[in-house]
């Protein structure tokens, strides 16, 4: 149980992007409602999920490149500065990608999610659970000197952007088969606003690294 | 900003049409007295069950007098939820309002209280000059990601005119769009295929053509604006022209498909020097290739009328005929009916556009013009001048609010007995067809009432990016 729990969390967080309509599912909707195929909407979603692999996956890269020159009590201090700064900065000002549009192929939609993703802090906010629990495959843990295996690194990936990619395929799926019926009334109510949820959420794991 | 999206904002036109009925109407009202009276905002109460319905209920004088309100936005609106650049969070709430011979833009808020909105910015010209290298900013649109104004030509009054942009949050000017602009170089309205990544922009003609009112010798030798012109949205570059011939002048009043799977829509023309009659053009991807050239093809002529020179202004003495002069064009959001301001002869025309290759003439009302001065109900016996010009659609396509000028130097030209400023509207049948409502006729005495722009957004003000 005690060692599953930073799978579960990378995993629920996960699910929340993929829940999250800037995050990807609503711009495979769109794509695949413009040119009324399912096709199109299903060939957007894989360069999406890539995009949002590439920021988790350099994000942790960069987690285990700067632990070969600090020790992980001292890590905790510049990580939970870096993301109190974007939690400060995203509730401020949400950006998104510019240069965008709806006639798009791959590469596009693998930069944009890319971005969207990179810009959100999607991938540092992995951080403080990888940092959290030395127990994610770190067969050596000692003091200042853990290590994260190549194992982690993809499996981490892997279980948080499946996560999204679920969620969000689920419901680009649903909407495009109800769409005749239902349309997408549902974000004039319930488009949340993601940002401001996801800046606090910045704040909070930023204070928990620093204090834990 | 807000917890959850903007409820005026809609992911579809068809959604959108579902919108409750507007309550205010804001109207551009000019001032055309040379007087030091600046031109102001009016608020016009459209809420049928309200003691005070098509009354004047809030006014908001400019800072300064001589701008020329002419067109004017919203901040935001439902291209908001584009999925490719979602702001949802953003508020529909500010007005940009330009002054087209000024090119002063005055940013006002609408909240707290949309019937008092309180000027909370002004950009005076010499920011928008040295910034975008444009002046005259005339139409303004909410973009997918920014407020996109479109603008006659430059600081000094020659070409070329264009687009250029300002920054969502604090509507600073951001400079020019075009990254390469080919062979455009008149500017004047602006609109887009968003689900396509076009832009679409028409020609009036160059400040210095149009500031001192229509110039005849420019006009009869074909130098007024005749193409349109495709743009990529996202490389910012020039596609292609769609020239429509010289003797079709003046190629105003842009009114794409709402639906954004569909790649056509509408343009106006003022008129054709050859029977004076005015046109609308329909603009169309091409479906023969598959290279994503556009075409364009005549779809509606309305012919000038015969007339007594007596009764006509000294420009049309020599032709013994009333021109349409055909001004403004909307189309309602389930782009089925199209309408169309005949500011010459006094015409408000509505076409059912559903085949948009074969438009159906089915409904027609008088009011004003240059030799009919047709009354209104409410007052039977007076005659009226100007002519429907200005056209907006309520978004359920059921209600339908035009005024009575043009732009002030030419109003001069076409009504030299002056413009007295009205605004009316009609009532729609579901299937065509309409009618005056009698109990609606705002009277703005000396000011001239131009762009209507209806509270929560109209069939104008809003693009979409799901159909």
């Amino acid at each position: 149980m005690n060692s599953a729990w930073p799978w579960v969390a990378l995993a629920l967080l996960g699910a929340y992007h993929g829940l999250n309509p800037a995050m990807g599912w609503l711009f495979a909707l769109a794509l695949g409602l413009q040119e009324r195929r399912s096709s199109a909407l299903l060939g957007a979603l894989w360069p999406i999920a890539l995009g949002h692999a590439a920021t988790i996956a350099i994000a942790v890269l960069l987690l285990r490149f700067v632990q070969h020159f600090l020790p992980l009590h001292t890590l905790k201090w510049p990580v939970a500065a870096i993301i109190f700064v974007l939690g400060l900065y995203r509730l401020g000002r949400a950006s998104h990608p510019r240069g965008s549009g709806m006639r798009v192929g791959a590469r596009d939609l693998f930069l944009w999610s890319f971005l969207m993703a990179s810009a959100h802090g999607a991938g540092l906010m992995l951080i403080p659970i990888l940092i959290s629990h030395p127990a994610l495959g770190m067969s050596h843990a000692m003091a200042g000197a853990f290590r994260l295996g190549l194992g982690v690194i993809l499996f981490s990936t892997l279980v948080h952007t499946a996560a999204m990619m679920v969620v969000a395929s689920v419901l680009a799926l649903v909407f495009f088969q109800l769409y005749d019926r239902i349309g997408l009334q549902v974000l004039r109510h319930a488009w949340l606003n993601f940002d401001l949820l996801w800046a606090c959420a910045l704040l909070i794991a930023a204070i928990a690294v620093a204090i834990g | 900003m807000l917890l959850k999206a903007d409820p005026t904002f809609y992911p579809s036109p068809k959604l959108a049409a579902q919108a409750p009925p507007e309550k205010l109407a804001y109207v551009a009202a000019l001032n055309a007295t040379g007087s030091a009276r600046p031109d102001e905002l009016a608020v016009v109460n459209i809420d049928a069950q309200s003691r005070t319905y098509g009354g004047i209920v809030g006014r908001v004088e400019m800072p300064h007098a001589g701008d020329e309100l002419h067109h004017f936005g919203w901040n935001a609106c439902s291209s908001a939820l584009c999925p490719y650049a979602p702001h949802p969070h953003v508020e529909r709430r500010y007005l940009i309002v330009p002054g087209l011979r000024s090119s002063r833009i005055h940013v006002l808020d609408t909240k707290p209280h949309p019937e008092k909105p309180k000027i909370v910015k002004v950009i005076e010209p010499q920011s928008v000059h040295q910034r975008t290298g444009y002046s005259r900013p005339h139409t303004v649109h909410c973009g997918p990601d920014g407020i996109y104004l479109s603008a006659l030509g430059s600081p000094s009054g020659d070409g070329p005119g264009g687009i250029f942009a300002l920054d969502h949050d604090n509507f600073e000017p951001l400079g020019r769009w075009e990254v390469e602009r080919g062979p455009q170089h008149f500017g004047y309205d602006f609109a887009w295929h968003l689900g396509y990544d076009i832009v679409v922009t028409s020609e009036w003609g160059t400040p210095n053509m149009v500031e001192n009112g229509v110039n005849p010798e420019l006009l009869l030798a074909g130098k007024y604006g005749h193409s349109l012109h495709i743009w990529d949205l996202r490389k910012r570059r020039h596609l292609q022209a769609l020239d429509l011939g010289s003797e079709q002048q003046m190629v105003l009043e842009l009114r794409p498909a709402h639906d954004p799977t569909k790649a056509y829509g509408f343009v106006g023309v003022v008129t054709s020097l050859k029977d004076l009659s005015s046109s609308i053009w329909l603009w169309h991807k091409t479906t023969a290739t598959s290279d994503g050239t556009f075409e364009i093809k005549k779809v509606i002529e309305i012919p000038a009328e015969a007339a007594d020179p007596a009764q006509l202004p000294p420009l049309l003495q020599g032709f013994k005929a009333v021109p349409p002069l055909l001004t403004d064009i909307n189309l309602s959001l389930d782009d089925c009916f199209l309408y169309a301001s005949c500011w010459g002869t006094g015409e408000m025309r509505q076409y059912e556009v559903s085949d948009p290759f074969h438009p159906k003439l089915v409904g027609s009302v008088h009011i004003g013009g240059i030799v009919r001065h047709g009354p209104h109900p409410a007052r039977p016996n007076q005659p009226l001048n100007g002519g429907p010009q200005m056209v907006e659609l309520s978004r359920d396509g059921q209600r339908v609010f035009f005024t009575n000028s043009l732009y002030a130097a030419w109003d001069r030209q076409f009504y030299p007995e002056g413009i007295g400023g009205w605004m009316v509207k009609l009532d729609v049948a579901p299937q065509g067809g309409i009618q005056f409502d009698s109990k609606f006729f705002v009277e703005f005495g000396e000011l001239r009432p131009h762009q209507v722009r209806l509270q929560g957004g109209d069939a104008s003000s809003d693009f979409y990016c799901y159909p």
